[in-house]
């Protein structure tokens, strides 16, 4: 698997989405924001966490724009994977490539810490090495991670099975406990926590490491 | 020519920055505050001949994101 991890002004979670999927026996290609191409054979984009432009304007938008952008959407339209974490999903919601927003944390305040969160579908390639309702542990750190959409979409996403993990102790006030969410064909994922900052033994939890696992071993064996 | 751009969250959009500030003046007095909703305004320097269809793409395209925000344009 090939996977292309995007930079932006402000990702900082960018050369750690890469460390795990390089632990799970992925190439990893660096894309900067400016390119207008993804490197030839990327089977995965990662859009990674951090402050994409400062969170300027709306967190997400203006990356949103950025030259690389409407070649992750050509990507995704083709049937491409991508994967965006924290700051990513705000990206893929603003591209249109996921629906919904993410709005202010209810309770105001930046959340950094580890939660549970259910695994609600393992009908997708990111979370067919779990089994559907367990509870992992995974690390959580945003100010805007509070996902909205409204009542027709929220159906479309349960009617659908795309509601990828739910959080079990709802920590920014996000509509049904919706942590990750997964495109109508399940190859585009975007989820608030991180899990891959619980891919290594050294970081205190290794619950993260089965969806690069899976992710990988399925774009391997395509 | 300018143009003055106001974003609003939409009607049934949470906003826990507007129900804050609606908090603090409750503890500082201000009873009569029964609801705060906080938006943003963004004043734009236009070439001219811009038209407010322009403007109206700029708000589709980036200025506000539809699914949670409303916008409105004065023409200045």
């Amino acid at each position: 698997m090939h996977a292309g991890v995007v930079v932006f002004p402000g990702s900082n979670c960018d050369r750690d989405l890469a460390v795990a999927f390089r632990a799970a026996g992925a190439k990893v290609s660096m894309v900067w924001h400016k390119d207008a191409e993804l490197p030839e054979g990327v089977d995965i984009v990662g859009i990674p966490g951090g402050f994409s432009f400062g969170d300027y304007l709306r967190c997400g938008a203006i990356a949103a724009k950025s030259p690389i952008c409407r070649a992750v959407a050509d990507h995704a339209g083709r049937g491409g994977y991508v994967f965006g974490v924290c700051n990513g999903f705000q990206v893929l919601c603003e591209t249109g490539l996921l629906p919904g927003a993410l709005l202010r944390n209810a309770g105001l305040k930046y959340v950094c810490k580890t939660v549970e969160l259910k695994v609600v579908t393992t009908q997708s390639n990111y979370t067919a090495g779990y089994s559907a309702g367990d509870v992992i542990d995974i690390p959580i750190a945003h100010h805007d991670g509070n996902y909205f959409a409204d009542d027709a979409e929220l159906a479309k996403l349960r009617d659908q099975d795309r509601i990828a993990f739910t959080y079990t102790n709802n920590p920014n006030g996000s509509r049904d406990d919706i942590a990750g969410i997964l495109s109508p064909n399940r190859r585009v994922l975007g989820m608030m926590p991180h899990p891959e900052r619980a891919a290594d033994i050294g970081h205190g939890g290794t619950d993260g490491a089965a969806l690069f696992r899976a992710i990988s071993g399925a774009l391997t064996l395509a | 020519m300018k143009a003055r751009v106001h974003v609003m969250l939409k009607n049934g959009v949470l906003d826990p920055q507007g129900a804050a500030v609606r908090h603090a003046l409750g503890a500082m007095g201000f009873d009569q505050v029964t609801g705060v909703r906080q938006g943003k305004v963004i004043d734009l320097e236009l070439a001219e001949g811009t038209s407010e269809a322009d403007v109206a793409e700029m708000c589709d395209k980036l200025l506000a994101n539809t699914v949670i925000e409303s916008y409105s344009i004065e023409m200045l």
